[in-house]
């Protein structure tokens, strides 16, 4: 038997956006006069006919989704991945019933609850008492309901001595924990999640992650947008992939997932910058990431080693001594830090390969994201041929399920690196 | 086509589709009437929070208002009370539905810009929004009636048996804004110039309505297009109900007041039911 809770079929959104044209360097008063005329004009019409007001001169339609087709079982727990304005969100907003798609249609059975945001409705001026039953209430809880989970929600959210004091002075920490114990005790049969584990501490976090598995283990369906890949690998059963509002990919998570940093993510290459002139420089050819059989990857599992390939031309007139090197950054920008090559002067003429390896139970999971360079020191100065800068992109990935030194233990765990270090712990008796 | 619904029918099956009218939107409105009183509370709650003197301002505005109103237009413009009733009380009775009307049309317009953030992140039937401001402003409207019992009181009014009519004109009084209310509702949402047009439109009705002065003071010939406000309609029937036969209701009128009060009811629902599923892309 079939269980299917969402059925979408040909879904599409469309968007009609206002481009204001371009004004040329002089601006004559009669065009200015005319162009106001014609777009007073064509507001009045609109006015007529009760279509919404476009402000501008020209007019584009802008596909949100289109033709997203995909069905969910009960009990599933679904990610959504996507870039920025690949429509994930008005995917959402459509199977909550905020706006309404333009073709296609969605069968959903079940009651839905949805979490765009945390704390939708909060007052500022109103005491966290009182904002837990207007909150709870905006969700879709009964205000037997809340009245019921109150003392758990208080006791998630961790707030017992502010209950009577506004949210107005409580710090955004608490703010954020009162918002999500509410809507962590929401029972719909179908959770509709938007990237709310991005507030808050990593503590927190864990909490909420852990949260979400037991709704899903509860038999209850899960839709959730993240750009959080790692907490979508250990999350979600299923993964779906949204391109420019298209869906490109509908599979496995973790498969969904090396689909999208393969396909989406590192698509687009950074330009090579170079402090020396052209003629006499160390030319890029190309950068790649190895497993250890040789072939290319986007993604590797945190165990594994792998290796980073740079092929680079090196010119004649070369004094100094030539040093490839790698700088590896976290997604979020943070240098982790910068590997040189051994010296091997003298450098030849010719097309080099230089093969860096990274050992595996070296990085946390997450995504990283690699630049490349050669640089030339001669005695105290340095000069840069070329810096292949965040030139590639890789995501380790992590099963929570078969790494032992995590004991059971499923959410995110902070660090930029998770190496794998010796120890020794022993019974002494001395202090 | 098989249709995969068919096990756990108990379940509510929901289908979302482009221009689909709601069938059972009406139904919803009902099961979210705990959103409707929670809101409302809100509303009340905040209203007064970090306000020096807090729920006498609901005493304080008609108390002035219709101070202002006896001095001008009885002592200046020196205009006749209806009968022997005394004119301070005659305008208070008006002042009563008249309040009650600008406040839920103020209130109600704005209510859904206030609320935007609600409206992009939740679903619910979005009538409950502006609904829920006709709860602040009939509160309002019942502090102030503490003030007509003391000022009955104070000139020793006794009313007649009409005052037990008085609920069905309050509930007259309530659609009457809740109509006009939905509406320009739902044009502010669209169009956001409405939002310059509603201090305009109350203050310039607080003038065209007889508020200040006795309906009868307006010529006889012009008594029934008089009417086409349906606030004459409104206010007539509260002086009646309060002051009783001094101010007999004049009929033709009254139903024309009544007939626009419906077509206003008609329109603002049609209007705001059409309008309000675009409303988050909008807003």
């Amino acid at each position: 038997m079939s269980d299917t809770v969402i059925k979408a079929e040909n879904l599409g959104k469309i968007y009609t956006i206002g481009h204001q044209g371009e004004n040329g360097p002089y601006v004559a008063l009669r065009d200015v006069v005319m162009k106001n005329a014609r777009s007073f004009w064509r507001k009045t019409k609109d006015l007529a006919k009760g279509r919404p007001i476009i402000q501008g001169d020209t007019m584009e339609e802008v596909w949100a989704l289109k033709d997203v087709n995909f069905e969910i079982q009960r009990g599933e727990i679904v990610g959504i991945v996507g870039n920025n304005g690949a429509g994930k969100s008005t995917l959402l907003k459509i199977l909550s019933r905020i706006t309404e798609p333009s073709t296609g249609r969605v069968t959903i059975r079940g009651r839905v609850a949805n979490l765009l945001e945390v704390g939708t409705g909060f007052h500022p001026e109103l005491s966290g008492r009182e904002n837990i039953y207007l909150n709870g209430t905006i969700l879709g809880m009964s205000r037997v309901e809340v009245k019921r989970k109150f003392d758990e929600i208080v006791a998630f959210a961790e707030t017992e001595k502010y209950l009577d004091t506004p949210v107005k002075r409580y710090s955004s920490g608490m703010y954020v924990r009162l918002a999500f114990a509410v809507a962590a005790h929401l029972e719909p049969e179908i959770l509709v999640v938007d990237e709310v584990l991005s507030v808050g501490d990593i503590q927190f976090q864990q909490k909420c992650l852990g949260k979400m598995e037991s709704v899903g283990k509860d038999g209850r369906t899960v839709l959730f947008v993240s750009h959080n890949l790692t907490a979508v690998s250990q999350l979600c059963t299923r993964g779906l992939v949204l391109e420019k509002g298209e869906m490109t990919f509908d599979g496995e998570s973790t498969r969904a997932i090396h689909y999208y940093t393969d396909a989406v993510i590192s698509s687009p290459k950074q330009e090579v910058k170079a402090t020396v002139a052209d003629a006499d420089s160390v030319r890029f050819l190309s950068a790649r990431i190895l497993d250890t059989s040789g072939a290319a990857l986007t993604s590797v599992g945190i165990h594994r080693p792998f290796f980073i390939e740079t092929k680079f031309q090196v010119p004649d007139h070369v004094h100094g001594t030539l040093v490839p090197n790698c700088h590896f950054k976290t997604a979020d920008g943070l240098y982790a830090f910068i590997v040189n090559a051994p010296d091997m002067r003298p450098f030849e003429p010719g097309i080099y390969t230089a093969l860096c390896k990274v050992p595996g139970n070296f990085f946390n999971d997450g995504m990283y994201k690699v630049g490349l360079a050669v640089t030339e020191y001669e005695k105290t100065s340095l000069k840069v041929h070329f810096f292949a800068e965040d030139y590639l992109t890789v995501t380790v990935t992590e099963s929570a399920f078969d790494n032992p030194l995590r004991y059971g233990y499923r959410g995110p765990i902070p660090g930029v690196l998770r190496p794998s270090l010796e120890w020794t712990v022993e019974k002494t008796d001395k202090a | 086509m098989k249709n995969i619904f068919s096990s756990h029918t108990q379940e509510p099956l929901l289908v979302i589709e482009a221009g689909r009218t709601e069938k059972n939107y009406w139904a919803d409105l009902w099961r979210y009437r705990e959103l409707f009183l929670v809101l409302a509370w809100r509303d009340l709650s905040v209203r007064y929070k970090q306000t020096v003197v807090g729920i006498l301002w609901a005493i304080i505005r008609p108390l002035l208002t219709m101070v202002v109103f006896t001095v001008i237009f009885s002592r200046i413009a020196k205009l006749p009370s209806d009968g022997s009733t005394p004119y301070a009380l005659m305008v208070f009775a008006a002042m009563l539905p008249w309040s009650l009307f600008s406040n839920a049309l103020t209130d109600a317009s704005n209510s859904m810009i206030s609320n935007a953030n609600l409206i992009g992140k939740v679903y619910f039937p979005r009538m409950i929004i502006p609904s829920a401001t006709l709860v602040t402003a009939f509160i309002d409207f019942l502090i102030s009636f503490i003030i007509l019992i003391g000022m009955m009181v104070y000139y020793r009014f006794v009313p007649g048996w009409q005052i037990l009519l008085l609920p069905c004109f309050i509930l007259l009084a309530l659609l009457a804004s809740w109509g006009p209310g939905l509406w320009i509702t739902a044009l502010n949402v669209k169009y956001r110039d409405f939002r310059y047009v509603i201090p305009f439109v109350v203050q310039f009705g607080l003038y065209i309505s007889p508020v200040g002065f006795s309906s009868k003071v307006v010529p006889e010939q012009w008594r029934f297009l008089y009417s086409v406000n349906p606030l004459v309609g409104v206010i007539d029937g509260f002086r009646w109900c309060i002051l009783g036969g001094t101010s007999p209701i004049y009929m033709p009128g009254f139903l024309l007041s009544l007939a626009i009060i419906v077509f206003f009811l008609w329109l603002g629902v049609s209007r705001f039911r059409k309008m309000e599923r675009t409303f988050a892309d909008l807003i």
